[in-house]
């Protein structure tokens, strides 16, 4: 049945490239996640009338932010190209995907962490300062917790998103699915290659959403 | 306990300057509940928050129990903070937390142990009367329950002082007043020094034992809450006497009445303190050949003793209603003829 409905694909091939799509994904929504959320935080800490209220740090993450958000990851792949060099020492394979994908989502995911703290109903944090709370205490025992189905739900879309973008730095030879389907598939003209690697991203995302959605759900208390 | 002296709050918005507090001077003793009302924009709101630092003032001290507030910053105005709580008109809990978690956030940045901690809300949730919630999140709880909770939050460190932010405003009457006899109740057994702003004068009346108020950023008038209800002297602080004794002489009810009751006289008592227990209308009855119709009453019950008038048509020879009148008045009891029928 998938011999004939796929001849061309070799599924080892196809099973290799989807743990490097997993793998790729799952480093870079780590790695995102980390940093937007300092970014965000940032962000949200500086702005006018808060805590850490900072006009220039808050312009100058701001412009990185909108700056890098901006950039078509396609670009960004290759703007980033000697950097890459420089960090990983190689332009090709699943690690020299990362850096693209880190700051091409990270900006995008900052953004998100700065909307779920700005929900963030004014007087807890108030409450907080009334009550004693270092800035530190603050971050760490109210906005992150009282944020925190958004900031899920937030890496979650931000997750499928890099899921995107891996495919398309896979044109450029970072491997996954995405180098597949390129390379196997559309320069080849066999289309099931195509067409089998499009169903294992869409298999991805819908465990990725499947995950995000519970875990959004679990945390969610109000 | 607390005191303010020419506290002054001045905000800069580049375009406009704004006063929210003028020169405010104010000693609050240990163990008072002091109410501070006055109409949104007053500045009773930027005041209470000049009391624990939230705000920084422009000009002034704030001394609370003999350190002054306004002086200190970082770890010494935390450490502050702690005996000075805080409770707010929409809780201000975190929802991500039960009720047992919220009660111990306090602790918690207090840094005491979890043993220590669980020991204190559970205390604090029996104080409260929240027995049995402990687990509950605050999105399952009724907006009293939650003032509750901020109320034992607000207790955990053992403060000093409790301020109160519109703590009732977003409660229906039944649950602001089991809200306002806990504060008494508090306010008695742990000796806590309350301070509370309101817009609501039946607060004020329930529970202060004295109040100020706030007009313009400035106190326009301040004293025992039962002497203000007796005799207020500025025009808003009538109209908020008003709100809760509702004194029927403006001239359209006087007219009414009049119209319902034509003949005899119409007079008006106003009762304070002690003579409001007392059995002076048997007396009166007894002692006069005057018939006595009580058209409407109101009585006031505040910390410091009750508050009423009542409108009677007293009928009889015009001697026997002037001696009665007599007799009010050598009572302490002050009247006020409304006109003849």
């Amino acid at each position: 049945m998938l011999e004939t409905l796929f001849p061309n694909v070799d599924w080892a091939d196809m099973w290799e490239a989807t743990l490097e799509t997993i793998y790729m994904t799952a480093m870079s929504t780590f790695f995102t996640f980390v940093i937007g959320l300092v970014l965000g935080i940032v962000l949200f800490l500086t702005a006018p009338n808060q805590l850490w209220a900072n006009k220039i740090v808050n312009w100058l993450t701001g412009a990185f932010v909108n700056i890098f958000r901006s950039i078509p990851f396609i670009i960004l792949i290759i703007l980033l190209i000697p950097f890459t060099k420089f960090l990983i020492g190689s332009i090709r394979g699943p690690n020299a995907a990362l850096p693209a994908l880190i700051i091409g989502a990270a900006p995008f995911y900052a953004r998100m962490v700065l909307i779920a703290l700005k929900e963030i109903d004014k007087g807890v944090i108030e409450a907080a300062r009334s009550m004693g709370a270092t800035t530190w205490t603050i971050i760490r025992k109210v906005l992150l917790p009282e944020s925190k189905p958004a900031l899920i739900s937030g890496i979650t879309v931000t997750a499928i998103a890099l899921v995107g973008y891996t495919a398309m730095a896979g044109i450029i030879g970072a491997g996954g699915l995405g180098t597949l389907a390129f390379l196997d598939g559309f320069q080849r003209s066999r289309e099931d290659v195509t067409l089998m690697a499009t169903i294992a991203i869409l298999v991805i995302v819908f465990i990725v959403q499947f995950i995000g959605d519970y875990l959004t759900g679990k945390a969610d208390k109000r | 306990m607390i005191e303010l002296k020419g506290l002054t709050k001045v905000f800069d918005t580049g375009k406009a300057r704004l006063t929210a507090v003028d020169h405010v001077d104010l000693s609050v003793p240990s163990g008072e509940i002091f109410g501070i009302i006055g109409y949104s924009g007053a500045g009773k709101s930027t005041l209470i928050r000049l009391l624990n630092g939230l705000e920084k003032p422009s000009d002034g001290s704030v001394e609370i129990n003999g350190q002054n507030i306004t002086a200190i910053s970082g770890p010494k105005l935390r450490k502050a903070r702690q005996k000075v709580s805080m409770i707010f008109q929409h809780f201000n809990l975190l929802w991500s937390r039960t009720v047992r978690e919220n009660i111990e956030f306090p602790l918690e940045i207090a840094g005491v142990g979890k043993e220590e901690r669980r020991k204190r809300s559970a205390e604090l949730i029996e104080l409260v009367g929240l027995e049995g919630r402990d687990n509950a999140y605050p999105a399952q709880l009724s907006g009293g329950q939650k003032q509750r909770v901020g109320i034992a939050r607000a207790l955990a460190n053992d403060p000093e002082v409790l301020l109160c932010d519109e703590a009732t405003s977003a409660l229906d009457p039944q649950t602001t007043d089991a809200i306002l006899d806990l504060l008494v109740d508090i306010n008695k057994r742990l000796g806590l020094t309350i301070v509370l702003i309101t817009h609501e004068m039946h607060v004020i009346r329930k529970i202060c034992h004295r109040v100020a108020v706030m007009e313009g950023g400035r106190v326009v008038e301040l004293g025992e809450v039962l002497h203000v209800f007796q005799h207020p002297k500025e025009n808003i602080t009538k109209t908020f006497v008003a709100q809760v004794t509702e004194t029927e002489d403006s001239a359209e009810t006087v007219r009414h009445l009049r119209e319902q009751y034509p003949e005899g006289q119409l007079v008006k008592l106003i009762f304070v303190g002690d003579q409001a227990e007392q059995p002076i209308l048997t007396q009166l009855i007894r002692e006069y050949a005057v018939e006595v119709n009580i058209v409407h009453g109101n009585i006031s019950h505040t910390q410091r003793g009750a508050y009423g008038t009542l409108i009677l048509q007293l009928k009889g020879t015009a001697d026997e209603i002037s001696k009665a009148l007599a007799f009010l008045g050598a009572h302490d009891v002050q009247t006020e003829v409304m006109g003849d029928a």
